[in-house]
């Protein structure tokens, strides 16, 4: 049965450090085809720009030729074809799968029904192991270790996959955790069971310039609109953050700012020239990730 | 006044009491005893000092897997399973919610792929009862025990 990565608990802790040290390598030498003989299949069925175009540079560094869609217009999805049937068809051409998809499981299901190895890029609100992936990267990078760090999360932390996955991966290091949220965007109560159930302490706020200055990470996440079915409680949250230069200044020397991009409005673009600043980093980071995922997926 | 049984005894088989009368169907749905062969008779609304009104179901000549009977404990874990040989109660078993529940439970995610394409769902029992939790295996979110909605065997 082929290895897959659907859910970051796919990954054990030793599996995920391998993944950042092959991503390492990959950093330091982006271009070693050693895929040359391989096609990996890049089916989105929902809009992206970061994720796709660097799952698709990832491939083609290592050498495989990409073919997929990025838009089902174009595809036999709009006749009524089924998840199932689609999968069937792109396992027997590709020699990978990378899926996005935005019914939440539909990632697990296609690896289900495919031959080859899937990646999930995204499926609906649950998981997008990669960010996390890239996120993990990010941290090591930056901090130098992943052990006994403290991350504050801001924004949405409702809806937004990425902040459930990195506080799952994160689990494995020891970490200690502050939320801050609005209250209609709190952390959902599993989360938090599940980091009680592990002794990993983690304390929640509304205020944003509470955490600030003993945190080594701060993960801001935009307020996806996408997400909310009640247009009005949207509007009453989408602006409830905004982080700027002038509220950095006690801020820890090592302290990072990372955000999974598109940013809105809740980092200020004075950020930017911050020495906190680690954002578009973080985004490049994600072609060696994914270079990292993928060899390790199809077993090179 | 006589006693007498509203519900005949059976000679071999499986006595399935203790079910809460509102439940009744949805135990012989979740079973597939709608689709038996077998002898089977039933009750409903009957008196009971534990429930007030309970349902008993009676198949002659059918033994279930534990893991098969052990599904109603969702939805009717009092039920009280009896196993008759030669019209004697010969084993009692006590139902516990099995680890794994596949193809009964719909996931309450409506975003969820078992809810949109033709999918079995899976679930993984992560808080046993009396408030049991269900882990989706494939969206990973939670149905509880306030949102337990059974899919019906008569598609």
């Amino acid at each position: 049965m082929p290895k897959h990565l659907i859910s970051i608990h796919d990954f054990s802790r030793d599996e995920i450090l391998e993944t950042l040290s092959l991503a390492r390598e990959f950093e330091k030498n982006p271009r070693q085809p050693i895929l040359s003989d391989k096609i990996v299949a890049s089916i989105f069925f929902e809009p992206s720009t970061r994720t796709r175009l660097s799952f698709e540079t990832a491939a083609n560094r290592l050498g495989a030729r990409v073919i997929g869609f990025s838009d089902i217009g174009n595809t036999s999805v709009t006749k009524g074809e089924t998840l199932k049937d689609t999968i069937k068809m792109v396992s027997n051409y590709s020699d990978l799968i990378v899926i996005r998809h935005p019914l939440d499981g539909s990632a697990r299901y296609a690896s289900e029904i495919s031959s080859v190895p899937v990646i999930n890029a995204g499926d609906g609100a649950n998981q997008h192991p990669t960010q996390t992936m890239l996120d993990l990267y990010s941290i090591l990078k930056t901090q130098g270790k992943l052990e006994n760090l403290k991350i504050n999360m801001v924004g949405d932390l409702k809806y937004g996959r990425t902040v459930h996955s990195l506080l799952q991966a994160m689990s494995h290091f020891n970490p200690e955790f502050l939320f801050t949220s609005p209250d209609e965007l709190k952390m959902p109560v599993e989360y938090k069971e599940y980091l009680t159930n592990l002794n990993i302490p983690f304390s929640e706020t509304k205020n944003l310039s509470k955490g600030l200055d003993d945190s080594d990470i701060i993960y801001m996440t935009r307020v996806q609109r996408e997400r909310f079915t009640d247009p009005i409680e949207y509007e009453r949250v989408k602006n409830f953050y905004s982080l700027n230069l002038s509220m950095l200044s006690g801020c820890k020397p090592n302290m990072k700012i990372l955000h999974p991009l598109p940013r809105v409005n809740e980092i200020s673009q004075d950020v930017d020239a911050s020495d906190h600043a680690y954002y578009f980093e973080q985004a490049e980071n994600g072609v060696y990730t994914r270079m990292a995922i993928i060899s390790k997926l199809l077993g090179k | 006044m006589e006693k007498q049984l509203k519900v005949s005894a059976i000679k071999d088989g499986t006595v399935l009491d203790h079910i809460p009368s509102c439940q009744l169907f949805k135990v012989i749905d979740i079973l597939g005893l709608n689709k038996s062969s077998n002898q089977i008779t039933f009750g409903t609304n009957l008196d009971s000092k534990l429930l007030g009104k309970k349902g008993i179901i009676k198949i002659s000549d059918k033994y279930f897997e534990s893991d098969d009977i052990n599904r109603i404990a969702l939805i009717a874990p009092q039920a009280k399973i009896n196993i008759i040989h030669d019209f004697e109660v010969v084993e009692k078993r006590v139902l516990t919610i099995p680890k794994t529940i596949r193809g009964i439970v719909k996931c309450m995610n409506p975003m969820c792929i078992t809810n949109h394409q033709v999918v079995e769902t899976l679930f993984t029992t992560i808080v046993e009862s009396p408030d049991f939790k269900l882990l989706c295996h494939y969206c990973e979110k939670i149905t509880d025990k306030e949102n337990l909605k059974i899919i019906s065997n008569n598609r």
